[in-house]
């Protein structure tokens, strides 16, 4: 057993930090969130030179082939520094197009890894909650290719990405496609998310689209994948957690009441240290998600990710909740980066399943009902 | 990052296993996983018999006789004991009092009581908590006065676990009633048989006898029976209280646990399903079971640490608040899983001298107490309010 980071990735979380620390102050993101475009392309270029958009990628690629531990590394920092670049819509579409790993996957894969081109991929229908297989979608052979009908809401940094990666309904079954941004026929509305990141509600109307992967392969892929995503989120989770339980604490230090500072309060020590477990367990298990991604074993991957999205779900309420009530009045104003820290985890806990949604997953794995030790 | 154990560690779970397997008593076993309450001599057998290995001192340094294992190899011990089912060694001795006089005990003290721990000679018990002294222990006020060759001890202890069946007692008392608190105290080690020692049973709301008042009227003991400097017994008391290990958390014990109440839950009806299957249920068992994986992953980090040579330092204190909470959420959830048929109440079974129960349910009649039992867990060893005060400071700087 072995818990401490790599020197490379201590390295590499280091330069991040760094840089987040000099030119992505709150302030600085603040000003992003309230701009047109909602991200900078400043950082987008400086993320990929620092190699972000590479390290998920195959070797082969152009990549550097980093597994989910040193995604753990990148993930907690965008956290911390509360991030709305679109690394995530393109570290998980990345990741879409290595597990497809065709020829086409792989064309688009080498420019991804480069920075060239921005990923998203389609999770969600309006309606559909957190049923990845709720789609309603529709595919159709037409000429050499396909054509796509249907609507994706809520697609996270959809009106940035070049290619969408979208779930439909080929002859009933499910099926990936890749869609490039400048297609026919797809309307695209963007919004702000109240957590400050983009999203896009994209509509198809006989959409032209090009197949990803094999056939009868579209379900369980797409269902890797959300667990991916799944997992990066929890990484960039605890990087919040970590956050904003060090705001609390220092706030309170700094906080007098009753001529002394309301750390002072055993009240309130006692509720920082709840935190603090809550946090630590989050990060227990996230660790467990990293070790459990990449195992053969699907059932095993499904138990650890839903065991993660729900425990860092249970922490982002509790700690979200709490860090705003010991920042009393502040805690509510929009001008704290603690209420901001709160909004996202508000937002991670209701993106792909909440903490009830992940419980049920893992109780209805076969190894549940297990009763031998 | 490598959440695996090394193929060496395997191994050596692998052997563990097989000496358990082939040298618990199946009798005992039994009486551990159907949740009886265990006698003097089922801990003292069982004690003895790991003695003769140096398995009963897992964390001693071989010079004292402990097998030399490692922080990883002690935890693979912890754990493989749990899932077994075998009753655990009992602390006072091995691990309170042991450690304390390994680093501070004179070396005549050292070579007489060590052997007798390891091989169970002597039964421990510990006399910390005083009736108007648990939380703020420094305050206690058991004297001690010297007279000629002995020390003369006269107050009142309680809490004291086990101690019916104790040949010895280490005890903080008062030695300078005019210092502050924490520079009047002394650790004095007590043999129970002296004149003036009186052991009364505290019963517990399980109806069980496992606590005890112990009152002191006038108890000579020798003045070789002090350990290290009088008036410096609370710099030892606090390292024992430091010398908690990993184990704190019992992980081991709750996945045993958890998989008994499964099984439970499989036989109970909910509908036309059973309660395992259903939806309400189910899902407050997922939690508990997430909430353990969460919480062996933060023992292997604390492990991981220790092996590297840090000790566990207030993050046992997360331990103990998260362990004891997710054994009490286990007792709660099997209360939940029979209902009704929690309400029997047969000590006679608990005790092993009725073979079956008299409701007719075996795995259900020791819950209740099991779960009224188990209140104490967030209470001992430091409340876990006073865990909380302690990753305060120690942690947050607060």
């Amino acid at each position: 057993m072995d818990f401490n980071f790599t020197d490379e990735q201590q390295q590499f979380r280091d330069a991040l930090r760094r840089y987040l620390d000099n030119e992505y102050t709150f302030d600085a993101r603040q000003k992003i969130v309230a701009s047109k475009e909602g991200v900078d392309a400043k950082h987008w270029t400086a993320f990929t030179e620092l190699g972000l958009t590479a390290l998920p990628a195959p070797e082969a690629q152009g990549g550097f082939d980093g597994g989910p531990a040193d995604m753990l590394v990148v993930m907690q920092e965008l956290g911390r520094a509360l991030v709305v670049e679109p690394y995530w819509a393109t570290a998980v579409g990345i990741e879409a197009l290595r597990l497809v790993g065709d020829d086409h996957a792989n064309a688009l894969l080498e420019r991804a890894a480069s920075g060239e081109i921005k990923l998203a991929v389609a999770f969600h229908e309006p309606h559909a909650r957190y049923d990845l297989f709720s789609v309603g979608t529709t595919a159709q052979e037409k000429g050499d290719g396909f054509v796509l009908s249907g609507q994706k809401s809520l697609v996270l940094h959809g009106a940035q990405a070049d290619y969408w990666i979208v779930p439909a309904r080929l002859a009933g079954e499910i099926a990936l496609f890749v869609v490039a941004r400048g297609a026919a026929n797809v309307e695209v509305t963007e919004y702000r998310t109240i957590d400050g990141q983009r999203a896009a509600t994209l509509t198809f109307k006989a959409t032209p689209a090009d197949r990803l992967g094999k056939a009868n392969t579209g379900a369980a892929t797409l269902e890797r994948i959300a667990d991916y995503a799944t997992f990066l989120l929890c990484a960039e989770a605890v990087g919040v957690l970590d956050a904003l339980n060090h705001a609390t604490v220092e706030y309170t230090k700094e906080r007098k009441q009753f001529g002394t500072p309301i750390a002072r309060f055993q009240a309130l020590q006692h509720r920082m240290v709840e935190m603090l477990i809550h946090a630590e367990q989050a990060r227990s298990i996230t660790y467990l998600a990293a070790a459990r991604y990449t195992s053969e074993d699907a059932d095993e991957r499904r138990r650890a990710i839903s065991a993660a999205k729900a425990r860092v779900g249970q922490a982002a309420r509790f700690v979200g909740q709490q860090a705003v009530q010991l920042h009393g009045g502040m805690g509510v104003t929009n001008e704290v980066a603690a209420a901001h820290w709160f909004k996202r985890l508000s937002i991670i806990e209701t993106t792909l399943g909440d903490v009830d949604h992940h419980l049920a997953r893992f109780a209805s794995l076969p190894g549940f009902a297990d009763t031998d030790v | 990052m490598d959440l695996n154990y090394s193929p060496a560690d395997d191994a050596f779970r692998a052997d563990i296993r097989a000496w358990l397997d082939a040298n618990l008593p199946q009798a005992l076993r039994a009486k551990v996983l159907d949740h009886k309450r265990l006698n003097r001599d089922d801990y003292a057998s069982w004690h003895k018999l790991l003695g003769t290995r140096g398995w009963s001192v897992v964390a001693w340094p071989k010079e004292y006789g402990g097998p030399g294992w490692d922080a990883t190899q002690r935890h693979i011990w912890d754990e493989e004991c749990a899932r077994i089912g075998a009753p655990g060694v009992l602390p006072f001795g091995v691990s309170m009092v042991a450690p304390v006089l390994m680093k501070y005990g004179s070396d005549a003290q050292k070579a007489h009581y060590l052997p007798r721990i390891l091989d169970g000679t002597d039964w421990w018990c510990q006399g910390y908590s005083e009736p108007g002294s648990g939380s703020d222990l420094a305050s206690l006020r058991t004297r001690a006065e010297r007279q000629d060759d002995h020390y003369v001890v006269n107050g009142q202890k309680t809490w004291t676990t086990l101690g019916q069946f104790a040949d010895m007692m280490f005890c903080l008392v008062r030695t300078d009633t005019g210092a502050k608190k924490q520079e009047g105290i002394s650790f004095l080690l007590i043999d129970m048989k002296t004149p003036g020692i009186t052991v009364r049973p505290i019963i517990t709301l399980d109806e069980d006898h496992e606590v005890n008042e112990v009152f002191l009227e006038d108890v000579k003991v020798p003045l070789e029976n002090l350990v290290g400097e009088e008036n410096r017994g609370w710099t030892y008391a606090k390292y024992l209280l430091g010398h908690e290990r990993t184990g704190i958390a019992r992980v081991g014990q709750s996945k045993r646990e958890l998989v008994f109440l499964k099984r439970l839950a499989a036989n109970q009806k909910k509908g036309s399903v059973s309660l395992l299957a259903d939806a309400v249920f189910s899902s407050k068992i997922a939690a508990l079971e997430i909430e353990m994986m969460a919480l062996e992953v933060t023992v292997q980090r604390v492990v991981a640490s220790e092996a590297n040579g840090r000790g566990p330092g207030p993050e046992a204190s997360m331990l103990k608040i998260k362990g004891t909470e997710v054994q009490q959420a286990l007792t709660e959830l099997m209360v939940e899983a029979v209902g009704p048929q929690a309400a029997a109440f047969d000590p006679a079974y608990l005790e092993g001298e009725r073979e079956h129960s008299l409701a007719g349910d075996d795995d259900a009649a020791p819950l209740a107490a099991y779960y009224f039992n188990f209140r104490k867990t967030s209470i001992y060893g430091g409340s876990n309010e006073i865990q909380k005060n302690i990753i305060a400071q120690m942690i947050l700087g607060l």
